[in-house]
């Protein structure tokens, strides 16, 4: 069983102008095996919500709890977290040069799992992993995010998704400049780790268009830093037709 | 108009006089008298601190020797020669005092020869050894390549030493040459070099300086071409620590019309007062139509209380060439890869690990050295364990 349990969450960036606020009160539960779908206009929040529960150092939380599992997560540094069973996968994925895949792949595993994984399924299972996302076998001696297409990084996010296997997986914008060959292929892969027991996924998205490769259990609207309007699926059909028009003329000026 | 012309003929004539016009790079001599001792204000003097070089500059006779522990493949020999025939078998001459010094003082030099087409399965291994910093070491050494031989030599420098050495690499036409020159000193060692390449015809030579021990080191690496169509490739990698003062000076001189230079350096820095100097001067003279050459500094910043120089030069005197660029960075440890691995469960300590082992492993990988490869790796890793890693808290 996996839950992860956001109340009431402020989060601030520091500006030239002092700390602005983001996000102003996000109350959410990602219970046991539920997928929520965040959807909401640019700047609204939704990205901060990420990376805040991830622990990016940029931002700051100033009230409010995360637990994952009773666990206070905010208490954790970044890899803690990860270890505790949550995975980011990023928008904009960062290069390190020199450094392979597959050695950051076998890296990853061993701290997630805190004992290195036995070489030959792992090798297997790399190559699975790879393949499943239709990812050349050579990927793994490519240097990490450097030199990836657009679809290569997004792909490759969700590879590791798969081969780290945590509790909740936190989907930022992952289908944003993907063609639909590449989204099936990325939605594919984020409903094979969804279709196992008690896994959690908070999907963050600007369009609706992989909402019909994923169907959420939970869509809640981003405006503004709260949650502005939330329901089921079919909220994502209504804004898929109307966009968030009635909910940015409702904000206040 | 006339008087234009004739000033222009007159800067051609005195350019052909004076083959080194640069004013960034004295001209070669192994005359004492042209390399007065430096006040610390020169262009080539300005970052280096003179009162740490112990004397060597003022360059008393010194009979000691470093033990040279040599591992020469079949058909390579390793013999003593007379300083004249030193210059003619091609050396280049002196360009600064340390370098004239030590052929004025060394008493001879040493020939590694390896002969025209010899092609040695192994590399030559030259370990070269100091007992004590109180000894002051004179050397001469020049490594001739013959013509379309292919081979590897490593200059492997560990104890300590005041040592100050003068080394010419004679690669002969269509030659594919290899050299590699680690500094792996004790924490007190002095050493100053000047490794010096002649390019020929069609040759290709590879040069690498390795730096990780030592009080103060300064080497300059230069290239220059005897014939077109020669291609150098300088290598560099150094970590410096706490008090270190490590100087790489490089110089290619492109003399010669289709000639290529590339030159990439790589250094770390750790620990209060560890200074690491670059200087990548390139001349394109206006005989060199149609070169190539691209110079690249990258330096990472470890911790606070380190200092960094990196200067690119570009001289060009014309710009009818292929291309001409370089490119210099000192940085900090990108916020943002430390935050993409750590979110992934891989702890801050081997998350730097990591990101230093990629800044250095394209540049190991070069080298092209199979049996230094993992050596070089341990020793970054050392390096980094006294301080990167120990520091880290949360």
């Amino acid at each position: 069983m996996s839950t992860l349990e956001i109340k009431d969450l402020h989060v601030s960036v520091k500006t030239e102008d002092g700390p602005k606020e983001i996000l102003k009160g996000v109350t959410l539960t990602i219970k046991d095996g539920e997928t929520h779908a965040i959807m909401g206009p640019n700047g609204s929040g939704k990205s901060t919500l990420a990376y805040s529960v991830a622990g990016h150092p940029k931002y700051d939380v100033t009230s409010g709890s995360v637990t994952l599992d009773g666990q206070d997560v905010l208490a954790m540094s970044v890899d803690e977290r990860a270890r505790a069973g949550l995975f980011l996968a990023m928008q904009y994925p960062v290069e390190v040069p020199g450094v392979s895949v597959s050695n950051f792949l076998r890296t990853a595993k061993t701290a997630v799992d805190g004992e290195a994984p036995k070489l030959r399924t792992w090798v297997k299972d790399v190559n699975k992993a790879l393949q499943d996302l239709n990812l050349d076998p050579t990927f793994g001696q490519r240097s990490v995010n450097e030199g990836f297409s657009g679809g290569e990084k997004k792909r490759h996010e969700i590879a590791q998704l798969e081969l780290l296997n945590p509790k909740i997986a936190v989907l930022d914008e992952t289908d944003s400049g993907l063609d639909i060959d590449a989204l099936k292929v990325v939605s594919e892969g984020v409903n094979r780790f969804r279709s196992q027991e008690g896994k959690g996924v908070l999907l963050i998205t600007h369009y609706t268009r992989i909402l019909r490769y994923i169907t959420p259990d939970r869509v809640h609207v981003f405006v503004d830093g709260k949650i502005a309007d939330q329901g089921g699926p079919e909220l994502a059909d209504a804004l898929e037709a109307e966009g968030y028009d009635k909910y940015l003329n409702k904000a206040p000026a | 108009m006339t008087v234009t012309d004739a000033a222009r003929e007159s800067v051609e004539s005195m350019l052909e006089a004076n083959p080194t016009r640069s004013h960034l790079n004295p001209p070669p001599s192994y005359d004492l008298a042209d390399h007065p001792l430096p006040t610390g204000r020169e262009e080539i003097w300005r970052f280096t601190p003179l009162k740490r070089l112990r004397g060597i500059l003022d360059g008393e006779a010194s009979a000691a020797h470093l033990t040279w522990e040599t591992s020469l493949p079949e058909g390579v020999t390793l013999t003593e020669i007379t300083a004249e025939q030193a210059v003619e078998l091609g050396e280049l001459a002196p360009n600064d005092r340390p370098s004239a010094l030590a052929v004025a003082r060394a008493g001879g030099a040493l020939l590694l020869d390896i002969p025209a087409e010899a092609e040695p399965d192994a590399p030559v291994w030259l370990k070269l050894h100091g007992e004590s910093v109180d000894d002051l070491v004179w050397g001469q050494l020049v490594i001739r390549f013959g013509r379309f031989s292919k081979a590897t030599v490593v200059l492997e420098h560990t104890g300590s030493a005041r040592y100050s050495a003068t080394t010419t690499v004679v690669v002969g036409d269509g030659a594919n040459a290899n050299v590699l020159s680690l500094q792996d000193w004790d924490d007190d060692a002095v050493h100053l070099g000047r490794d010096a390449i002649r390019v020929g015809r069609d040759a290709s030579v590879r040069h690498t300086a390795i730096t990780f021990g030592g009080d103060v080191v300064r080497l300059n690496a230069n290239v220059e071409y005897d014939g077109p169509g020669g291609e150098a490739e300088l290598l560099g990698l150094y970590f410096a620590d706490e008090g270190q003062h490590l100087e790489h000076r490089l110089f290619a001189d492109h003399n010669q019309p289709r000639t290529k230079s590339h030159v990439v350096y790589k250094g770390a820095l750790q620990g209060q007062g560890a200074h690491t100097v670059w200087i990548g001067n390139v001349l394109i003279r206006k005989i060199a139509e149609g070169i190539e050459t691209y110079e690249e500094n990258r330096n990472l910043v470890l911790t606070d209380g380190c200092h960094a120089d990196s200067v690119p030069n570009l001289e060009i005197e014309t710009g009818e060439i292929e291309g001409a660029g370089h490119a210099s960075a000192t940085g900090r440890f990108d916020d943002e890869q430390l935050f993409y691995l750590r979110s992934r469960g891989v702890s801050e300590a081997e998350s730097r690990r990591l990101v230093v082992h990629g800044f250095f492993n394209d540049l190991i990988r070069k080298v092209g050295v199979a049996s230094l490869e993992e050596k070089l790796m341990a020793t970054v890793e050392e390096e980094l364990a006294k301080n990167v890693l120990k520091d880290v808290t949360g």
